[in-house]
């Protein structure tokens, strides 16, 4: 659906996006995380075609931004961040300029109209000024307004930034509904929420893709610690240690507590293979009672920080 | 064009839906009618040419005040990624906001109609200057809101935007009245520059090619800067 080929971005000397290349499938919702200033805005601004790369090039279901930028306008939805709307008109009014300007004739328009207020749930201020309405209704206006030619791919920068957690929550809801449907790209640097939304993480930082695949893979795939964790009885500490500590790829293993014949323990192992059979099968061959076992995935927030801290 | 007709009423609504029309129309009408009428009847003639004598003065002020907001708010708030991600290029925007500012000068004109019918009541009045004064008008409103316009869209600033038009349109307006202090090689040139110069020729009811060709030259440079500078921003 969308091919990015070494896109670059220079403000003045600036780097703020460095050749960077991804492909997005069709029905893929596609998570841009990144700390502040790592390019995730400027990149969504090349794709929208509101700024022009300085070299490198996008290509939307095979037609090049540079040479077919209104036909790529016409399939795409976008909100930008914080929803800069036009604060003195009504809600309703602007849903018409925006539906009018999107080429949507008389009785389409009302139904489309209808149908965006209520799937963004802006009924009930269809007749304020935009000016006067909360953070949260402006964002849903700013949706209302991204998806109103029902755009093949929609484009969400920061969606839910600065909003209170229930109106996260309900503009994630709404994401999620549509995702069913769209190509979603959605930048963000609230982890959660791209691990609950995206089916995919792309991570930038310093203008670069640190890490690009699901949140699982990105979990498994990179190169920090991993660890399993192991509660059983009837042993103890330095049996467990002789049973196990040969398991190639195993770095070494940790007590974390040894009471009432319960020990807990930790097995640390950088080895990106999957050691589980093998712990599984010397458990097996000894008369240990297994209470629990199971393997730790570094969570995102750890993964996000080791491939960011330079910045 | 239908874009440009889309952005177009859009922005000429927005005038009526603030209290910028009113206020700017209102401020218009008074000055030029306290003006026009205070000197009148000193004069003893039924004519419009104290008031197309003092109209460029007042809309080097007035039209960078209708214009300054067309740009450089969209700039201030962020809506110009929302416009401009939209099916819409950056001609269409240009041409949609210019053609509303003039829309706004022309409303602005309406009411003014007062001035010659009332005039004509108290002597002969010869309509061929007045008509040609409206059309000045008109052309030299359309090359102001050209100027004004690419002003705002240099800046995020409104203040800023208007002080700048101000400046040009002032210029170009006074441009004609500084010849003293230039050379003589020169004065046909500086003569040539100055919109009051054009402005007048057409007020008194000679259409000439020549002006009607500064205006527009005036009109496509301005649009053309205010093009430049907003795809700049891109």
């Amino acid at each position: 659906m969308i091919q990015v080929e070494n896109l670059t971005k220079y403000y003045h000397t600036l780097c703020a996006v460095d050749q960077i290349n991804f492909n997005i499938e069709k029905g893929e919702i596609l998570g841009l995380l990144g700390p502040n200033g790592a390019g995730k805005t400027t990149t969504l601004r090349m794709l929208t075609g509101y700024l022009q790369p300085s070299s490198g090039n996008i290509r939307v279901k095979g037609l090049s931004i540079d040479k077919h930028t209104l036909e790529i306008k016409k399939i795409l939805g976008y909100l930008p961040e914080s929803a800069p709307l036009y604060h003195d008109m009504l809600v309703f009014d602007y849903l018409n300029y925006v539906a009018a300007i999107r080429k949507i004739n008389g009785n389409q328009k009302m139904a489309r109209i209808r149908h965006l207020a209520d799937l963004c749930g802006i009924n009930e201020v269809m007749h304020q000024p935009i000016g006067e309405l909360s953070k949260g209704y402006k964002q849903r206006v700013g949706l209302a307004h991204a998806m109103m030619n029902d755009p093949e791919v929609l484009i969400l920068d920061e969606p839910t930034s600065g909003l209170d957690p229930n109106q996260i929550v309900e503009i994630r809801k709404i994401i999620k509904e549509i995702g069913q449907q769209k190509t979603i790209i959605l930048s963000t640097h609230i982890l959660s929420e791209a691990e609950a939304t995206c089916d995919r993480i792309v991570i930038i930082s310093q203008g670069k893709i640190v890490a690009d695949g699901s949140a699982e893979n990105l979990k498994q795939s990179t190169g920090g610690k991993n660890l399993m964790k192991l509660s059983v009885q009837n042993t103890d500490f330095k049996t467990v240690q002789e049973a196990l500590s040969d398991i190639p790829g195993l770095d070494d293993i940790t007590r974390v507590s040894e009471t009432d014949g319960l020990l807990n323990v930790n097995l640390n192992y950088s080895s990106t293979a999957d050691l589980r059979p093998e712990v599984y099968r010397r458990i097996k061959e000894t008369d240990w009672v297994l209470l629990e076992f199971h393997q730790e995935t570094q969570s995102l927030e750890n993964i996000f920080r080791e491939l960011t801290k330079e910045n | 064009m239908r874009q440009v007709t889309h952005i177009f009423r859009k922005e000429f609504n927005a005038y009526f839906v603030s209290p910028i029309a009113y206020i700017v129309i209102s401020i218009f009408l008074l000055v030029t009618g306290w003006f026009f009428f205070a000197t009148f009847f000193l004069f003893n003639q039924a004519s419009l040419r104290t008031f197309y004598a003092l109209l460029p003065v007042v809309f080097a002020f007035v039209i960078p005040a209708i214009t300054m907001r067309l740009i450089s708010e969209e700039l201030n708030v962020g809506s110009d990624e929302i416009l401009l991600t939209m099916p819409v290029t950056a001609l269409d925007v240009i041409l949609g906001k210019f053609l509303a500012s003039l829309a706004m000068v022309v409303a602005m004109l309406i009411p003014t109609f007062a001035y010659p019918l009332t005039v004509s009541l108290m002597g002969q009045m010869d309509w061929g200057p007045v008509l040609g004064g409206y059309v000045g008008a008109i052309l030299l409103g359309a090359a102001f809101s050209a100027i004004g316009l690419f002003s705002s869209a240099l800046t995020r600033n409104q203040i800023i935007a208007f002080i700048i038009g101000l400046a040009i349109c002032f210029a170009l307006t006074l441009i004609d009245k500084l010849l003293y202090f230039l050379p003589r090689s020169l004065l046909g040139v500086f003569a040539y520059l100055g919109a009051d110069f054009h402005f007048q020729n057409i007020a008194k009811g000679i259409i000439d090619s020549r002006d009607i060709l500064y205006f527009v030259s005036v009109c496509f440079i301005g649009l053309y800067a205010a093009h430049l500078a907003l795809r700049a921003k891109q």
